[in-house]
């Protein structure tokens, strides 16, 4: 406040008084400042207090202690090793596919590109009727083709995690193909065309030109991928709700249910250990990207 | 790109491994399509079906109808009932945030990157920081905290958490725009005797345009999107956005699915719309400062 103050006085003539400041220095802190009260107002402080809630030892025996802490670190595991593996080797595919010059190619990936362009809401809740085990299209058609009752999709827990990675997998698909799409459009063709002369067939092409200039972009995107992830709270609430009895919750699901059931210890002891997890890949991601 | 383009190709027997590979490309493409479409297909299908029909497991229904579109334009049911008020709060709120967040984020991307005030440097380190803090985990404190503001079921807790959640990658994107635009701009204005206000206005933010149109409907997206911290922040029907009403639908076993689609439909079409209008800006300036390789 007492920057905002001074500052008229030294931009119109810079006092002596305060020595080093230079007037756009001045005023450079004066730009600044709205940015800075925002991030101590709803970043410092909150996380100071959460971290200051969850001090006490006997939120981690009680975290320990719950069945449900444990099923959800497991499951945020898998969403994040298998889930995330798994949707970036289809983006690099992908990717691939999407750089070839058609003309019908390119009318796809205008397509390709809505489940990112639409909120999640929607479109989860459509795929949650979907598969409504009585009234979802999909038990209704293998009723009519077969006579038989199809599976209690979301009522099982591995298929409905299963299902939660999948809708996250159709959500941020397209991005990531984006951004793997323009690693690949980097590379110059005279290599390309180089190994076709050579005769390389297309693994070696791959294995030698495309990957060796992509590995990095890749990595980068996948560690990215995994961090977002990890604060993924749509997928997972909105198509399972965290159920059936409580076993696909994940760590940011599981922060919201023990909120709403006024546990707020056990909401940031949770989070608190996922910082393992999630503290080495952001200083990674920072090393990288604050270059 | 890797691929000879049809007009070079005159021999016969390349057509037929040009065949070849185009039914492959073709292989690859109609599941990608089908994949991308059903969820979307789905939810067009429960808007255009009267109630009767919606259940009925067709691909096509038999008699489509806009009647959904009308009750709920008309909110002509128990969950519609607040239907344009919620609309409006989700117009009111994603402008503010995107207002805000340009405020913030180019004032302070121009005294990083232009001004180079002393300790700047670390202030982006720390906007980087709370960038790859997961959405989720801040939210639990943050909640905790517009408590104690006295914010809860304020407009304004959700406008400055969206803000706080948009303003990092913003003033990242910001700044290495602005790396970008050459110093000798800056010292000739200096020469000429403009203030930093003065470069500010009529130097800088001209140059800046298509980033500040990129990230202006970054944070406007953003903030028509939220769901978790709407959820949490906001709970009054009169107060709540759309995407916590849609979610409102769940809390009832009869709720009308074909209703809720009819919802998701009209609330998820401005966000499509307006990523299409700004893809330019989009696919230019976002997924190029998404990931730097």
């Amino acid at each position: 406040m007492a920057i905002t103050l001074t500052a008229p006085d030294s931009a119109i003539s810079p006092t002596p008084g305060i020595p080093r400041l230079t007037t756009p220095q001045v005023w450079g802190i004066v730009m600044l400042a709205p940015y800075l009260l925002v991030f101590l107002a709803f970043v410092v402080y909150p996380v100071g207090y959460g971290l200051w809630l969850a001090r006490h030892p006997a939120s981690y025996v009680a975290l320990y202690n719950d069945p449900i802490f444990a099923r959800a670190a497991v499951n945020t595991l898998i969403f994040l090793v298998i889930g995330i593996n798994f949707k970036m080797l289809i983006a690099l595919f992908l990717s691939g596919f999407f750089v070839q010059q058609r003309a019908w190619i390119r009318w796809l990936s205008v397509i390709f590109i809505l489940p990112w362009a639409v909120p999640s809401i929607p479109t989860i809740l459509s795929v949650r009727f979907m598969f409504n085990p009585e009234w979802g299209v999909i038990n209704q058609l293998i009723f009519q083709f077969t006579g038989d009752d199809g599976p209690n999709w979301l009522n099982d827990p591995a298929i409905a995690l299963t299902m939660a990675i999948g809708v996250h997998i159709w959500k941020s698909l397209p991005f990531w193909t984006l951004i793997l799409m323009t690693g690949r459009l980097a590379i110059s063709n005279d290599l390309f065309e180089a190994a076709d002369v050579d005769g390389a067939s297309w693994w070696q092409k791959f294995r030698f030109i495309t990957w060796p200039s992509m590995q990095t972009l890749y990595i980068t995107c996948t560690l990215l991928s995994m961090i977002w992830t990890l604060g993924d709270f749509n997928s997972v609430y909105l198509l399972t709700g965290g159920g059936p009895a409580d076993l696909t919750h994940v760590l940011s699901t599981l922060g919201i249910r023990y909120l709403r059931l006024d546990q707020l210890d056990l909401a940031m002891a949770s989070i608190v250990c996922a910082m393992p997890l999630v503290l080495p890949l952001v200083y990674f991601m920072m090393k990288r990207l604050s270059r | 790109m890797k691929l000879p383009t049809p007009g070079e190709i005159t021999w016969p027997r390349m057509t037929w491994r040009e065949i070849g590979t185009e039914s492959r490309l073709l292989l690859i493409g109609i599941p990608v399509f089908i994949w991308t479409m059903i969820p979307i297909y789905h939810m067009f299908l429960f808007a255009i079906s009267p109630k009767e029909d919606a259940f009925s497991g067709k691909l096509w229904p038999d008699h489509p109808t806009l009647h959904n579109f009308e009750i709920v334009f008309r909110e002509q049911h128990y969950f519609l009932r607040d239907f344009w008020v919620q609309f409006g709060n989700s117009v009111l709120i994603a402008a503010a945030v995107g207002a805000l967040t340009l405020v913030i984020a180019t004032c302070a991307a121009f005294s990083i990157s232009r001004l180079r005030v002393p300790g700047s440097r670390m202030v982006m380190n720390l906007a980087l920081f709370t960038y790859f803090i997961p959405a989720a985990f801040l939210a639990v404190p943050m909640y905790r905290t517009m408590g104690k503001y006295g914010l809860l079921n304020s407009k304004w807790s959700l406008i400055l958490a969206m803000v706080t959640i948009a303003s990092p990658y913003a003033i990242w994107v910001l700044k290495q725009a602005s790396d970008k635009l050459p110093v000798e701009l800056d010292e000739a204005a200096v020469m000429d005797g403009a203030s930093p206000l003065q470069i500010f206005r009529l130097v800088y933010l001209p140059l800046m345009m298509p980033s500040l149109v990129a990230i202006g409907t970054y944070a406007v997206l953003l903030a028509w999107n939220e769901y978790l911290y709407a959820f949490l922040l906001l709970s009054n029907d009169q107060d709540i956005t759309l995407p916590v009403a849609l979610g409102n639908f769940l809390a009832a076993d009869d709720s009308p699915w074909e209703l809720l689609m009819t919802t998701g439909f009209i609330y998820a079409l401005p966000p499509a719309a307006v990523y299409y209008v700004f893809r330019r800006y989009m696919v230019g300036g976002l997924t190029a400062g998404a990931v730097k390789s």
